[in-house]
C-alpha cells in the first residue's frame, strides 16, 4: 500500500517536473529573445546623458523626447512613410502575379514546369549583394531611380518566388473536384478564380502577403542602393544619428523601436496562421 | 494531398505575368553582371573583351577563398546551433490555449525586425559602456570586446543570428508537430515507447519535410548574410567577419571594380545554386516518399 502511494507520488512529481521543465525552457528562450529588445526600448526612453553617464536597468528620468524628435521631423518620419509605401506596393504586386502562376503550378502539367519552378526558386536564393549594382544601373537608365516603385519591383526578385511557393502549397490542399464542378456549372476561369477559389485559400493569401511584407520590410541593401532622397527607407535614415558629435543613442534606439512596431502589429493580426504560414502551407 | 495533374500547355499564360516580372527584375540584371564579368574597361564607357580573365584572377585571389571559408564556417555553425535548438524549443511549446499564441507572437518578433536594426540592437547590447550584455560580462570580469577581438566578434555575430532566426526553425518544427494526429502518441503509449523513441520514430519523421524547408531557408539566408554583421562589426576586426556579401559589396560599390566583382558575383551565385539544388532535390524526394 505504502509502496503504491510512493510510486504514484513519484510519477506525479516526475510529470510535474517535466511540465515545469517545458515552461522553464520556454521562459528562458523568450527572455533571451526579449532582453535585447527591452534594452533598446529602455535606451529609447532615456536621455543621452543618462545612457552614457550611468548604467541603469530602467530609465530613471523617463523621457519621450527621442520619440518627439522623430515624430516631428519630416526627414525622419517620411522614412517610415517611404518604407511602408514600397512594402505595400511590393506585397500587392507579388501576390497578384503569384496567384495565377501558383494555380498553374498546382493544377497543371505543362512544358518545362519543373524547371520553371526551380528557376523561380533560384531567384529567392540570389544574394541581393549580387544584384545591387546592376539594379542601380537598370533603374537609373529607365529613370526609376529613387522612386518607390523601383524598390517595390526590386524586392519582387525574392518575394514573387516565395509567394508562388507558399500559394502553391495552400492550393494543393484544395480538392480538384471543386474546380471541375465550378466549370461544369458554367463558371468561366476568371469568375471561378475570384468568387470561389480565392475565398477558399484566403488564409494562404494572407500568409503569402505576410511573408512579402516581412521580407520587404526587413531588407535594406537593395532599398538603400536604389534610393537617395525621395524614397529613402527608414532603415537608411537611421544612419543620420551618427553625427560629428558622436552617436545620438537615444534617437537611434527610438527609431529602432518604431521600426519594430509595424511588424508587431502585423504579427498580432496573423497570429493564428503563423505556424502554418511558416511551414509555407506544407503541413 | 498529391492529385493527378492534367497536362495543359495553356497554363503557360497563367505563369506569364510572373515570368515577365522576374525576367525584368532578375534576368536583365544578371545579364548585366555576366556582361561585366567578361569585359575590361579603361573608363569612359569603353569596354574590351576580357574573356575569362576575371574568373581566373578571382580564383587565384586568396581574398575570395578566405571569405568563402568564413562563410562556410558561419553557415555550418549557425545551422548546427539553430536546427537542434529550434526543434528543442518546438518540443517545449505549450500545446494550446493563450500561452501558445503568446509564445508564437513573441517568437516571431525578431523575424520582423529590419536587419539593420537587428545589427543596431546587438551593437548596442554588446557595448561594454552602455550595453547590458557587454556591461554584465565586463562586470563579471570577462574580457569582451567585439570590435577588437576576433573570437568575441564571431561569438557576437553568431549569437545575434541565433537570436534572429532560431524562431523560424522553431515555428516550422512546431507546425510539423501540430500535424501529428493524437492517435500516433496513443499508439506509442500503448507500446510504452520511451520519450526518445517517440521523438525518433514519430516526431522526427513527421517533421522531416518542414525541417528541410527550415534548413534550406536558413542555409540560403545565412549564405547571403550582409546587413547584420556589417552593422555590428563592419566586417572586422580586420577581415575576420567579412563574409561573401560584405566582400562583394566592398568590391562592387566601394572600389567599383566591376569586372572582378561581376566574376565574383557569378561564382557566388553558382555556389548557392548548386547547394540549394541538392537541398531541393532531397526535399522533393522526401515529399514524394511521404506521399503528400
Amino acid at each position: 500500500m505504502a509502496d503504491l502511494t510512493v510510486n504514484t507520488g513519484a510519477t506525479r512529481k516526475a510529470s510535474r517536473i517535466r511540465v515545469n521543465g517545458s515552461a522553464l525552457v520556454m521562459t528562458l528562450y523568450l527572455v533571451f529573445l526579449m532582453l535585447p529588445i527591452y534594452w533598446l526600448l529602455n535606451m529609447s526612453l532615456k536621455t543621452n546623458s543618462e545612457i552614457l553617464g550611468a548604467f541603469t536597468l530602467w530609465p530613471q528620468n523617463l523621457t519621450l523626447a527621442n520619440y518627439a524628435t522623430i515624430l516631428t521631423d519630416a526627414s525622419w518620419y517620411m522614412g517610415y512613410v517611404n518604407s511602408l509605401i514600397y512594402v505595400v506596393m511590393n506585397t500587392v504586386i507579388s501576390v497578384a502575379v503569384a496567384l495565377p502562376a501558383a494555380y498553374a503550378f498546382s493544377r497543371y502539367h505543362f512544358m518545362g514546369d519543373k524547371h520553371l519552378f526551380f528557376w523561380l526558386l533560384t531567384n529567392r536564393m540570389a544574394p541581393p549583394a549580387v544584384f545591387a549594382l546592376p539594379f542601380f544601373q537598370l533603374y537609373s537608365s529607365v529613370g526609376l531611380f529613387d522612386t518607390h516603385i523601383a524598390v517595390a519591383l526590386a524586392h519582387c526578385l525574392f518575394n514573387v518566388p516565395l509567394a508562388v511557393w507558399i500559394l502553391e502549397g495552400f492550393m494543393r490542399g484544395v480538392p480538384k473536384e471543386i474546380d471541375e464542378t465550378a466549370y461544369i456549372d458554367g463558371y468561366g476561369f476568371g469568375r471561378f478564380f475570384v468568387k470561389i477559389f480565392m475565398p477558399l485559400i484566403a488564409s494562404g493569401i494572407g500568409v503569402a502577403a505576410f511573408f512579402c511584407f516581412m521580407f520587404s520590410w526587413v531588407e535594406l541593401l537593395l532599398s538603400r542602393t536604389l534610393t537617395s532622397v525621395d524614397a529613402k527607407p527608414i532603415a537608411a535614415t537611421m544612419t543620420r544619428t551618427i553625427g560629428a558629435s558622436g552617436i545620438d543613442w537615444g534617437v537611434l534606439a527610438a527609431a529602432g523601436v518604431l521600426t519594430i512596431v509595424p511588424g508587431a502589429l502585423v504579427i498580432y493580426f496573423v497570429r493564428n496562421y503563423i505556424a502554418k504560414g511558416f511551414a509555407l502551407g506544407r503541413v | 494531398m498529391m492529385q493527378e495533374k492534367t497536362v495543359n500547355h495553356k497554363a503557360w499564360f497563367l505563369v506569364l505575368p510572373v515570368l515577365v516580372l522576374v525576367a525584368f527584375s532578375a534576368v536583365i540584371p544578371l545579364m548585366t553582371v555576366v556582361n561585366y564579368s567578361v569585359q575590361d574597361s579603361f573608363g569612359n564607357n569603353q569596354f574590351f573583351w576580357a574573356g575569362l580573365e576575371w574568373f581566373r584572377e578571382m580564383l587565384a585571389e586568396e581574398r575570395m577563398w578566405d571569405a568563402l571559408a568564413r562563410q562556410m564556417a558561419f553557415s555550418a555553425i549557425i545551422l548546427a546551433i539553430e536546427v537542434p535548438l529550434g526543434i528543442f524549443v518546438a518540443l517545449n511549446m505549450p500545446k494550446r490555449g493563450f500561452w501558445t499564441s503568446f509564445c508564437l507572437v513573441v517568437m516571431s518578433l525578431p523575424l520582423l525586425v529590419p536587419w539593420n536594426v537587428v545589427g543596431t540592437i546587438w551593437q548596442i547590447f554588446g557595448r561594454v559602456d552602455i550595453g547590458l550584455l557587454g556591461y554584465t560580462l565586463d562586470a563579471l570580469g570577462i574580457e569582451y570586446n567585439y570590435t577588437q577581438n576576433v573570437i568575441d566578434a564571431w561569438v557576437t555575430v553568431i549569437v545575434m543570428d541565433v537570436w534572429h532566426w532560431t524562431s523560424l526553425v522553431a515555428l516550422l518544427a512546431y507546425a510539423g508537430l501540430q500535424s501529428i494526429p493524437d492517435a500516433y502518441y496513443q499508439a506509442a503509449k500503448i507500446d510504452q515507447a520511451s520519450r526518445w523513441k517517440v521523438f525518433r520514430y514519430i516526431e522526427l519523421p513527421k517533421m522531416a519535410g518542414v525541417l528541410m524547408i527550415a534548413i534550406l531557408l536558413r542555409f540560403m539566408d545565412s549564405f547571403m548574410i550582409y546587413t547584420e554583421p556589417f552593422v555590428v562589426t563592419g566586417g572586422g576586426p580586420g577581415n575576420a567577419t567579412t563574409f561573401l556579401s560584405i566582400d562583394l559589396v566592398k568590391m562592387a560599390l566601394g572600389q567599383f571594380d566591376l569586372g572582378p566583382a561581376a566574376a565574383f558575383s557569378i561564382m557566388y551565385f553558382l555556389v548557392i545554386l548548386l547547394i540549394s539544388w541538392v537541398f531541393y532535390t532531397v526535399m522533393t524526394n522526401l515529399d514524394k516518399r511521404e506521399g503528400n
